[in-house]
């Protein structure tokens, strides 16, 4: 049995924040009593017509230029005609042939097109089962119906579940800076499924794939990949043949559930839409697309690196959420004569830390902590003025309650002790008072020499420095 | 009480515009006549206090073909799948009509979703033409020909989507007018096919389908193909064809055309002469395929705007199901009469994956040969004209069991449609059937280029006065008004 | 039915002998292109009225029974 390796594709649906629906004038909501956010139009009365919305349009051709996509000159609307209480035309509104965008990229992985179209409305259950099948009845909530989608296929680029679900990270981050989606997997404003399939190892022909759904989290999507690769693997080994079908992925059992679905023997009748006209983006358009693009994550990790001298890990954990990369650049440019990297180290190390402890999800950028604050308390400690630990203890002020670290300081009287001779009676006095760890560290145990700095620290309330401690230790036990 | 009947719309409006008529005194007069309905031409009429309304037709009611959507008032399509339902909202066309004053009179019966030539297909009763009884007004919209024809309304609005206008109103001896594709909004008019459906007047006169089209047309935002029609439509007062120039398709000709019709177009043509036009035959050499086309495009658009009748949001839901694609099933099965199934089967295969290209991609290539036919032809002649229909009104079930001759009925009307152009039919004189029998009205049909609506007023309405047709259906046995005020006018009285 | 239904197929097959080479097919007569709306919201229909047309609204919704199977 030759290697297979994996081969994955990506199918992205872009829920976008526009303030109305993708054909009629109705405002967008998320979590609003069933069907207050509806009209005649996308209730698909009798004699309705649609008409785009205009910054539907302008969003998706900003996601075409960020994902480096080619615009096509003249795209149509197409109809995909399907029966479901969900769909009240019995069409979906999309395009077929002639999508918005084609031929992308994101890092390392081709983009392969992206085009606009409606959502579907929601349905309930109404049954005990908890899922719409053989629960008798079902009730149709159409206020997220006509909600403008873009969606975006990939080619079969990726070649592991981690690959994938770390892509799709890459995706949403990069959507989210433009601003034109929450990009929410929980929420539903980002949904991927997954075409999952195996082949021999360097073979350019592929596998027969299979089309995963219901993965709502990167974790999700990452195990779901993995459990369909593990199921293929097998049933390959075993000397079976994969059959094309829609599987549906239970995250709390791990589960893969074929759907008995007409997907793939669904004929959707596609033609063109007769109540729209083609969409032609004029240069206009295209050109206030790619210049409103911010910096995108791949562009800023790239400059972190190379212009700031950041560490990859650093930068992109960065580069991930604009705001706190944000913040970082807003600190460093105040913190004269601190290297960015250090400023990085405290934005993701110790500020990070911080937070955390305060409790909640807060980023840096809606903490108390103020750029220049921090800037201030890196220079601080760069300076020596205080020590590492004493800066952790402003640090954790400055999140309590904001300010500016040099009242923090003088108020908490954390100044280091710069006087070496009253540090040096500290240690004295320390030292002997721990006879035993001191003739640990004589004997060479380099580790007994913890407790006796601990205890200096303690003494100082923080305000010495580790290093001049340690080192005053040992040259008062006569080793250096 | 009779003599306001008699007026045409552009004059009642003219008289209720100079304070010699009220708005109230002509609507009534209107609305007892509506009530006196024997012929099945309306589905719903108007029963509240009557309100004058304001603007240039103040007072002026319309009969609305039950296809477009009038909020709070039933629309049906003459469907069972819309029976009981009340639209939420108003037609872009009637809107527009409501807010020059006019009043609706009453919801005229139609083939059911606008599919069929002999109003035979409704859900509620086939519609009685008023020259004879015994046979159709034509269709789809031949409740507000038959309504118009039969003093029934003044005027009424239609729609057309292979000749729905035109052919009923050559068939009951009025006039009907399919403007350009885009020039009258759809908004509000029941969905049958897209990229053919169009609204139009119905008339006595050419001058009122003038006035009527004046109000309908313009670009509606609820409509994105709408465009209206540049520099709008006034008044026609031509009075020869000196300098125009008329061709009769080569193509055309041929069998299937009744001798009394062909003998009236051809007496036409003289009389255009007659006024200092010119005729002359053209090649329209895709035009004969354009029924081919016709019954590929419209059932495969239509397959896809009647899917949402489906029993979830609104309309008749049959009953018992208790598993949803049996909802669906049972409801359409009901809810769709026969034409309305063959037209669905038919689109969804000329739809479907295999056959697409053979089918629905082919008859697309025929449309645009046919488009491309006509604007050569208006590369050298100002009107193309062609008898409106082959026949003259046929008895009731004489075609209904040949669903491929009664399609036929389309064959001059069916190119216009899908090169989306604007055509009109005018009464040109009154012929015998094939089967022998009284006499009966024959359209001539004019077409232009796109957006010639006024080019095509213009002659039309010289053509009118020239050929001066003024017979009118037999006067109906029950009294119309007071004694020796006859409502209906001249006629073969008893 | 079926008779009706291939009697016309016969017809329209018509077409399938026509030389349509070099034709691309148009689905509109009139050539517009890029209209839109703006994206400005503008009150939605009042829920009673939005249900009062439904065959069997319950909850505010409209009520169907549930497909056999998932589609």
């Amino acid at each position: 049995m030759p290697e297979l390796e994996a081969v994955i594709g990506l199918e992205i649906h872009v829920q976008l924040a526009t303030k109305t629906k993708m054909f009629c004038g109705c405002e967008l909501s998320f979590g609003a009593e069933p069907n207050v956010h509806t009209c005649p139009i996308c209730l698909a009365h009798p004699g309705v017509l649609p008409v785009p919305n205009e910054e539907a349009i302008r969003y998706a051709l900003q996601i075409a230029a960020a994902l480096g996509c080619e615009v096509a000159p003249r795209s149509i609307f197409h109809r995909k005609n399907y029966f479901y209480p969900d769909s009240p035309k019995a069409y979906q509104i999309s395009q077929y042939d002639i999508p918005l965008a084609s031929k992308g990229r994101l890092g390392e992985i081709r983009i392969h097109r992206a085009h606009l179209e409606e959502d579907a409305a929601k349905m309930i259950h109404v049954g005990e089962s908890g899922r719409i099948q053989g629960s008798g009845t079902s009730l149709v909530d159409f206020n997220r119906g006509g909600t403008p989608l873009v969606e975006i296929v990939t080619e079969p680029d990726l070649r592991s579940a981690g690959e994938a679900a770390q892509w799709a990270r890459l995706l949403r981050t990069t959507i989210r800076q433009l601003g034109v989606s929450d990009v929410n997997m929980e929420e539903g404003s980002l949904r991927v499924d997954a075409n999952v399939s195996l082949r021999p190892a360097g073979s350019v022909e592929l596998g027969t794939k299979t089309e995963l759904k219901n993965m709502n989290s990167f974790r999700f999507l990452q195990r779901g990949v993995e459990a369909e690769l593990g199921r293929q693997r097998e049933l390959i080994e075993a000397g079976g043949a994969v059959v094309q079908e829609t599987l549906h992925y239970e995250p709390q059992s791990g589960s893969l559930t074929s759907l008995r679905s007409k997907e793939e023997a669904h004929d959707y009748r596609y033609f063109p839409e007769p109540d729209l006209v083609p969409l032609a983006p004029t240069e206009a358009m295209l050109r206030e697309a790619r210049e409103s693009l911010p910096e995108l994550p791949m562009a800023r990790v790239r400059r972190y690196q190379e212009e700031l001298g950041l560490a990859q890990d650093p930068a992109t954990q960065l580069a991930a959420d604009p705001e706190t990369a944000d913040f970082f650049e807003q600190t460093a440019t105040q913190a004269d004569g601190v290297e960015p990297r250090i400023v990085a180290n405290w934005v993701t190390g110790e500020l990070a830390a911080a937070l955390r402890q305060d409790g909640g999800e807060a980023r840096a950028a809606d903490s108390k902590v103020e750029p220049a604050a921090l800037a201030a308390l890196v220079v601080m400690v760069g300076a020596r003025k205080i020590s590492h630990g004493a800066g952790k203890a402003v640090l954790a002020a400055l999140v309590a309650e904001g300010g500016e670290p040099a009242s923090i300081v003088e108020r908490e009287g954390l100044t280091q002790i710069s006087d070496s001779g009253e540090l040096e009676s500290v240690v004295a006095a320390t030292v002997e008072a721990n006879p035993e760890a001191a003739a640990q560290v004589r004997e060479g145990n380099e580790k007994a020499i913890g407790v006796i700095v601990g205890a200096v620290m303690r003494e100082t309330k923080g305000r010495a420095d580790g290093g001049e401690v340690k080192g005053l230790i040992r040259s008062q036990l006569g080793l250096d | 009480m009779g003599g306001l009947l008699e007026l045409s719309v552009a004059e009642a409006a003219g008289r209720i515009a100079a304070g010699e008529v009220s708005p109230a005194e002509y609507l009534v007069a209107w609305r007892g006549a509506a009530a006196r309905d024997e012929l099945n031409a309306y589905l719903w009429r108007a029963e509240d206090p009557v309100e004058e309304g304001e603007g240039p037709l103040a007072g002026i009611p319309v009969a609305v073909k039950d296809i477009f959507c009038t909020e709070g008032v039933p629309t049906t399509a003459a469907s069972r799948i819309l029976q009981g339902y009340r639209p939420p909202y108003t037609a872009a066309a009637v809107s527009r009509l409501t807010d020059a004053g006019v009043s609706l009179l009453g919801k005229t019966n139609m083939d059911e979703f606008a599919m069929g030539s002999s109003n035979e297909n409704s859900a509620y009763g086939p519609v009685l033409n008023p020259w004879d009884r015994g046979r159709v007004p034509g269709g789809s919209s031949g409740g507000s020909a038959a309504a118009v024809a039969g003093g029934l309304a003044p005027c009424a609005i239609g729609t057309d989507t292979g000749g729905s206008i035109r052919q009923p109103a050559a068939l009951c001896g009025i006039v009907g007018l399919k403007p350009t594709y885009g020039a009258i909004s759809r908004y509000g008019m029941i969905a049958f096919a897209s990229s053919l459906d169009q609204c139009g007047p119905l008339t006595r006169d050419v001058t009122d389908a003038a006035l009527l089209l004046s109000v309908l047309e313009g670009r509606d935002r609820c409509d994105s193909t709408s465009v209206g029609i540049a520099g709008g439509v006034r008044k026609p007062s031509r009075e020869d064809l000196k300098g125009l120039r008329f061709a009769v398709p080569s193509e055309l000709g041929g069998e299937g055309v009744e001798t009394g019709v062909r003998e009236v177009f051809e007496a036409t043509l003289g009389r255009i002469e007659s006024l200092g036009g010119e005729v002359a035959e053209t090649p329209l050499p895709h035009a004969e395929h354009g029924i081919s086309a016709y019954y590929l495009i419209a059932p495969a658009e239509a397959s896809s705007n009647l899917a949402r009748y489906d029993g979830v949001r609104y309309g008749t839901r049959a009953p018992g199901a208790g598993e949803l694609v049996e909802m669906y099933e049972a409801t359409r099965a009901v809810g769709f009469g026969p034409e309305v199934k063959r037209r669905i089967m038919l689109g969804t295969y000329a739809l479907s994956s295999g056959y697409y290209d053979a089918y629905y991609g082919r008859a697309q290539k025929v449309r645009a040969k046919i488009a491309a036919d006509f604007s050569s032809a208006f590369s050298a002649f100002d009107f193309v004209v062609t008898p409106t229909s082959p026949s003259v009104a046929f008895n009731l079930g004489e075609k209904s069991g040949d669903p491929l001759a009664m399609y036929l009925n389309d064959f001059f009307t069916v190119p216009m449609s899908l090169a989306g152009i604007p055509a009109i039919s005018i009464p040109a004189g009154l012929a015998e059937p094939s089967g022998g029998g009284p006499q009966l009205p024959v359209g001539f049909q004019i077409a232009a280029p796109a957006f010639a609506e006024q080019n095509l007023l213009e002659a039309a309405y010289a053509l009118e006065r020239a050929i001066g047709f003024d017979q009118r259906p037999p006067a109906a046995d029950v009294p119309q008004g007071p004694p020796g005020q006859s409502a209906s006018g001249d006629g073969a009285d008893a | 039915m079926t008779d009706e239904l291939a009697g016309i197929l016969e017809h329209v097959d018509r077409i399938a002998a026509l030389d349509l080479e070099d034709v691309s097919p148009t689905s509109h007569v009139v050539e517009l292109e890029n209209v839109l709306r703006p994206d400005r919201p503008r009150p939605s229909w009042p829920r009673d009225v939005v249900l009062a047309q439904a065959p069997d609204p319950v909850a505010g919704a409209f009520r169907v029974p549930s497909p056999q199977a998932d589609a």
